[in-house]
């Protein structure tokens, strides 16, 4: 349980990043919090030839607000979006679902942008980037990109990024006035993976009708899913538990679960139900409470 | 590979100023263990599950199987063996003495560290928090309500205590 050798790259900012990733093209890989990847190490599933330690990158360590986005820099802890009184008041589904992220000690060193490129597929904030379309900014040498996450998350633990890129910040849209969220897990004990995850926005218009809503599941596919069809059953209408029953009663025909030991298809198909049943009970008393 | 990168690396630990040179690949929990002859620090799982390893690296909680020596470079580590002051135990310590919050006590220094920064975050936790709180370390010997029970027990005596 000891990790491969490998060369260490310390880098003090991101233009010498892009040079490293550039020049160990296809060796490297970035050294975030590390959560996953030197568990990844230890096991040598992973053997990187190179790492380049990006911990000192205090330049990607930010919450910004600006122009209806929260900005969330790559090298963010997962501990600053739980505490973080920008990302409570801006966009709390964000501050919520971090405190399902493994446990205080992982998130304290986890980072926002290793848990994005890892791509778990019942990471927390892997759906709360694919519920909210957030916005992903990748870099490399002399260039830049920006990419929706429902893009950048491809497949089961694969994502759109190439050996010399990098990913740099991610943009959550700002919670419109008269919404409410829920996020709802299930797992064996808190701080476990998910077996199934599901997160709600929901926002009504002046006159109190649904003028948007979202709804997406982790632990259903291989990557989290938004279900159409379920938040189209509500837009438009007014909110009543009979409405929530008829919207989650659509989502076990929209994923695809398969089986595994934490869970049967069946199984999970069932609980996605239930789970975003919870969720949209939750986001509608939040939305009551507030008005 | 044929030659093994080996790096510097400078790191106060529980006040004290340590100089190696350590391979890149090595782990903070064997650099404390193997290398300082720091043993407190216990092993469990070396790969994040379990929190035996868990010490403080520059004031918050982290697994030192997660992180390699060459991170710390420039940090200040506190392992269990900083925790006692003068030959007193630390008000956590003692709770945990009092209130038999171990058996074998193999997860009892990772178990400090976390409910050490929980007090911190939160002076009065509840129960659930507590639970919380510790809920990235595994206890063998199924010892968790007395831990709860340690933990409650210092709350009070956290803010008259040292660290």
């Amino acid at each position: 349980m000891k990790p491969p050798a490998f060369k260490y790259i310390r880098v003090k900012s991101v233009e010498e990043t892009l040079s490293a990733l550039s020049e160990y093209r296809g060796e490297a890989k970035i050294l975030a919090g590390g959560q996953s990847l030197v568990p990844m190490m230890n096991f040598r599933l992973a053997q990187p030839a190179v790492l380049i330690d990006i911990n000192p990158l205090k330049e990607l360590d930010y919450v910004r607000v600006e122009d209806g986005w929260l900005h969330v820099g790559a090298r963010t802890r997962q501990r600053t979006l739980e505490q973080s009184t920008q990302v409570k008041g801006k966009c709390p589904l964000l501050a919520a679902a971090a405190k399902w992220i493994g446990h205080p000690q992982t998130r304290n060193r986890g980072t926002v942008g290793g848990s994005l490129v890892h791509g778990d597929s019942t990471a927390e904030l892997v759906l709360v980037a694919t519920l909210l379309d957030a916005q992903i900014v990748i870099q490399k040498k002399g260039s830049s990109r920006t990419i929706m996450a429902a893009d950048f998350f491809e497949d089961l633990m694969t994502t759109h990024i190439d050996d010399d890129e990098f990913l740099t910040q991610v943009s959550f849209p700002i919670a419109p006035a008269r919404s409410g969220y829920g996020f709802r897990e299930l797992c064996i004990r808190h701080g476990d993976f998910a077996i199934v995850a599901a997160a709600v926005q929901l926002t009504v218009s002046e006159n109190g009708s649904f003028s948007d809503a979202r709804i997406a599941v982790s632990g259903v596919g291989p990557k989290p899913l938004c279900i159409h069809g379920a938040a189209r059953a509500l837009v438009g209408k007014e909110g009543s538990g009979d409405r929530f029953d008829e919207a989650a009663a659509r989502v076990p025909d929209e994923v695809r679960p398969v089986s595994d030991q934490r869970g049967s298809e069946a199984y999970r198909r069932e609980m996605a139900r239930v789970f975003v049943r919870r969720a949209l009970d939750d986001a509608w008393s939040m939305m009551r409470v507030n008005q | 590979m044929t030659t093994r990168e080996t790096l510097p690396v400078h790191v106060r630990i529980n006040g004290v100023e340590y100089e190696r040179v350590v391979e890149s690949r090595l782990l903070l929990s064997d650099f404390l263990r193997d290398t300082l002859g720091l043993t407190g620090t216990h092993v469990g799982c070396e790969h994040g599950i379990c929190g035996a390893c868990t010490v403080m690296l520059d004031g918050q909680t982290v697994r030192s199987c997660l992180i390699f020596a060459v991170q710390a470079d420039g940090a200040e580590v506190t392992t269990v063996e900083g925790l006692a002051e003068g030959g007193e135990l630390h008000p956590l310590q003692e709770a945990f003495r009092e209130h038999h919050g171990l058996q074998c006590g193999f997860c009892t220094p990772g178990m400090l560290f976390s409910a050490l920064e929980l007090l911190r975050d939160n002076p009065q936790p509840t129960d659930r928090e507590i639970r919380e709180g510790i809920g990235g370390n595994i206890c063998r010997c199924t010892g968790y309500h007395h831990i709860v029970e340690a933990v409650k027990a210092a709350a009070p005596h956290m803010a008259r205590g040292p660290k």
